[in-house]
């Protein structure tokens, strides 16, 4: 008999690391004196991922995400994740 | 018989037909490899084309890493054959770690399609031996994802291991810093391409490929294409690559 399965929904918050150049989030902060916004430095260009993974409990589900953000959705050379449990 | 080359296509690859062409002037005999199929025919080298393979989503390079074909190219770079990755083709290897470092967006944040001027490190590898003597080649680029990175530790181990295989020349002849304007995409230490430790699998982002008949404005490509086919032949007839070492620990996993 299998055992019972949930499914757990996350979001994966992929940036670049701390150093690495990140040609887009400069080119969103020298934008924002076109927009009258002065005083924004530090923009910095990721991606988030959402995902539902089914599993028999939240822990396996959040091993499953671990595994696979830090093999495909990034790159460990140049990015860093956080894995978010959603609601 | 001449030897037989793959040429990886996956959905997406734009420069297979360059690639076969290219092949063919070198004096192979090319293969398509379909990424569906984990089976090489039985080819002595492997070209992987430039392109968008599989729309670059997510990471250009990173989808086609998992495709079947890749893991029998991966298992074929770990017995020893030679492995060339052009444009995309470098950036599949690098994400499949089969080189060392990554491949970021350029630095100008343009795609950019240009002619470059790249310089061989090394005459001595199985992706220079042809080549007739060490100087600038002119090739052009073709990328909006082509700044190489890697930290300073592996940068300085690539150097010191002689790993690093091209570099982007100035005008003047000077290697072309991450702002120059030799440099096309911001690349560090003016890296246009480097090779794993073994030094049998390598990968540029210029395109060797499409510079082979002097009619389209340069055959210095024709130099490395005919190195790789050298050394596929040396490969199926010997088993070893001369300018290839045996496999070392990990390098830059950090």
């Amino acid at each position: 008999m299998s055992e019972p399965v949930s499914a757990f929904r996350f979001a994966v918050n992929v940036t670049p690391k701390p150093g690495i150049l990140d040609p887009q989030g400069r080119a969103v902060e020298k934008s924002l004196p076109h927009l009258g916004i002065s005083g924004v430095s530090g923009v910095r260009v990721g991606r988030r991922v959402e995902l539902t993974v089914a599993a028999a409990d939240a822990a396996a589900a959040r091993a499953v995400v671990d595994h696979l953000a830090g093999e495909l959705l990034s790159n460990p050379l140049m990015e860093l994740f956080e894995v978010e449990a959603l609601a | 018989m001449s030897v037989r080359v793959g040429v990886v296509l996956f959905p997406g690859s734009n420069r297979d037909i360059d690639a076969v062409n290219a092949l063919r002037i070198a004096g192979a005999e090319p293969e398509i490899l379909w990424h569906e199929s984990a089976d090489l025919a039985g080819v002595a080298g492997i070209l992987l084309p430039g392109g968008f393979a599989y729309g670059d989503y997510l990471r250009a390079g990173v989808i086609a890493r998992f495709s079947p074909v890749m893991r029998a190219v991966a298992d074929f770079a770990a017995a020893g054959g030679p492995v060339l990755g052009i444009c995309n083709g470098f950036q599949v290897l690098a994400e499949a770690r089969l080189v060392p470092g990554a491949l970021l967006r350029n630095r100008g944040l343009r795609f950019v399609c240009r002619e470059v001027r790249l310089l061989p490190e090394h005459m001595d590898t199985p992706f220079t031996r042809e080549l007739d003597r060490r100087r600038p080649l002119r090739m052009p680029v073709a990328h909006g994802e082509g700044c190489y990175y890697a930290d300073d530790a592996t940068l300085d181990a690539l150097e010191r291991d002689g790993d690093v295989m091209w570099r982007y020349v100035n005008p003047d002849g000077s290697v072309a810093g991450p702002d120059d304007s030799g440099n096309p995409n911001g690349s560090l230490r003016g890296i246009a391409g480097v090779r794993n430790a073994a030094g049998n699998v390598a990968g540029l982002m210029p395109h060797p490929e499409t510079a082979v008949e002097a009619i389209l404005g340069s055959d210095d490509g024709l130099g490395i294409i005919r190195s790789l086919v050298v050394s596929a032949a040396e490969w199926a007839s010997t088993g070893t690559i001369t300018g290839t070492r045996p496999p070392t620990p990990a390098r830059g996993a950090a």
